[in-house]
């Protein structure tokens, strides 16, 4: 295939060239994969913070073992509702005692209310649907109160928010960043090649041949930039779980999707490139 | 073959380089422009295959109108022309060989009707001893050579050359020349641009002066009655 031709001749001309793009895309692609890496961390953190949302409703001393039943039956009827649990007056005291492990002894029976435990599903833990949850359980016979940690919730999805928005403007630099680098390294190899490509144009090459080993080059650059930047990412997580802090790396789809856009951003780094050039000689 | 009609071409910054330009080119004539240095003869050249567009009137080209050509229609028509420039304009890491394969690569050919084409191509300009040579390793009248079998190796119809003698001494000039006629001598059509005086006495074609943009003198005036081949 001529493009291939194209495409090898190009780099057995300018090796080091190549090599700097190589790199130059690969360093970008770094920068992302290590916010990504931040990223994933703090909120799989956050995830397991918000796991942790969840509604206690407090039964009256003299609610009856039928009351018991309807409260349970319309919880588990909650479509936010991922789980309920019964904690009885007994169970309750023995779960004071553990948490308050030498100080035990300062309770005496009888006294905590039966209450339940309800977590809800992903997507329910909000503060305003958690509210809602709780504003339906209030209306629920024998209750006496439901309590969820309001100030705490509402203080915990504000960070949320800000962590998000930071996350979100400084992802989106970065890959404005890193567009404009690839786009420029992609940029000196069309022009270290514009003699070839006038003469092309001479010879009666048309516009979609010439661009052929171009877009080729972008394309494989973009990878071989996505798997060294992968390699360097890795690298970093394993240093950065080891000697300061332990990391997880990205799920596989995770790292494939991040490898696919190196590919992606090589290719239109490169057909806008070549383009450009095509469209001023 | 090939018709100005009323051309003009204006620049946004560089003024008027050609000003209503007609003329009327027969198949396998051999025509002289001439002119100094600015008067228009590489703009108009320019416009045979293409690389300009006239800003008023028209060029057509064996079927090509240029006003209604697509940029794959340029490169189409380009098959069918051979271009030479003062320059030579070869890849330098490609033997001459490979310089001349390459105007046949570029437009899909077949790699054995390439070897054969080249083989000729560089049997026809003399250079067949030297195709695994590299640009640098040639004088210039034979890098000229290598860009002249570029040229035709696609057998075009018309020859374009602008200042082809222009980097060569008298020798190499007078080789080159003669090679150009030879090309014409088996009908295609050459549009050479010189300033040599010299070479234009060698020969007696039709010569068309330009100055300052426009057509001051032109030798062909019976031009007219050849016959008019539309090639497309």
């Amino acid at each position: 295939m001529s493009a291939t031709r194209e495409l090898l001749i190009g780099i057995r001309r300018a090796p080091l060239l190549g090599a700097l793009s190589v790199v130059t895309i690969a360093f970008a692609l770094f920068a992302i994969g290590l916010f990504g890496l931040v990223a994933v961390n703090i909120q799989r953190a956050l995830g397991q913070v918000e796991e942790r949302v969840e509604i206690r409703a407090f039964l009256l001393d003299n609610a009856s073992e039928g009351d018991r039943a309807a409260v349970m039956t319309a919880l588990t009827g909650y479509p936010e509702v991922a789980d309920v649990e019964y904690v009885s007056p007994d169970q309750a005291l023995a779960k004071a005692r553990e948490e308050l492990g030498e100080f035990s002894d300062v309770f005496e029976s009888g006294f905590l209310p039966a209450s339940f435990e309800i977590s809800l599903l992903p997507g329910h833990r909000d503060p305003e649907s958690v509210a809602r949850v709780v504003a339906r359980i209030r209306t629920l016979p024998a209750m006496e109160d439901v309590r969820y940690g309001r100030d705490w919730l509402e203080k915990f999805y504000q960070l949320r928010n800000v962590v998000a928005a930071a996350g979100l403007t400084l992802g989106l630099t970065f890959a404005v960043v890193a567009v404009i680098i690839i786009g420029s390294s992609i940029r000196m190899t069309v022009l270290a090649r514009a003699p070839e490509i006038a003469i092309m144009r001479l010879v009666g090459a048309t516009d979609g041949y010439i661009r052929r080993p171009f877009l080729l080059d972008g394309l494989l650059k973009g990878i071989a930039g996505g798997l060294l930047a992968l390699l360097l990412t890795w690298v970093a997580h394993v240093g950065i779980s080891r000697y300061v802090i332990p990391t997880e790396f990205f799920e596989p789809r995770i790292a494939l999707a991040g490898l696919a856009a190196g590919a992606l951003l090589g290719l239109v780094a490169s057909a806008l490139s070549v383009g450009r050039h095509l469209r001023r000689v | 073959m090939i018709r100005f009609t009323n051309v003009t071409k204006s620049f946004a910054r560089g003024g008027t380089a050609l000003h209503d330009v007609s003329l009327f080119v027969a198949k396998g004539e051999f025509v002289f422009f001439t002119g100094e240095s600015g008067a228009g003869k590489s703009t108009l050249l320019k416009h045979v295959y293409m690389d300009h567009r006239p800003t008023s009137g028209e060029v057509r080209v064996g079927g090509y109108k240029s006003n209604e050509v697509s940029q794959r229609d340029v490169a189409k028509l380009r098959r069918k022309l051979g271009i030479v420039f003062q320059d030579f304009r070869l890849l330098e890491d490609r033997t001459a060989e490979a310089n001349v394969a390459f105007a046949l690569q570029v437009i899909g050919a077949p790699k054995a009707a390439i070897r054969d084409r080249v083989a000729r191509a560089l049997h026809q300009v003399g250079l067949v001893t030297k195709a695994t040579s590299m640009p640098s390793e040639l004088s210039g009248g034979e890098r000229q050579r290598v860009a002249i079998a570029r040229a035709i190796v696609n057998d075009p119809f018309v020859l374009v050359a602008d200042e082809p003698t222009g980097n060569l001494d008298d020798r190499a000039s007078r080789g080159v020349f003669e090679l150009l006629t030879q090309i014409n001598a088996r009908g295609t059509a050459v549009l050479m641009a010189t300033h040599d005086v010299e070479l234009m006495r060698r020969a007696d074609f039709r010569t068309v002066e330009l100055a300052h943009g426009r057509v001051i003198h032109d030798t062909g005036g019976d031009v007219g009655t050849l016959p008019l081949v539309e090639e497309r």
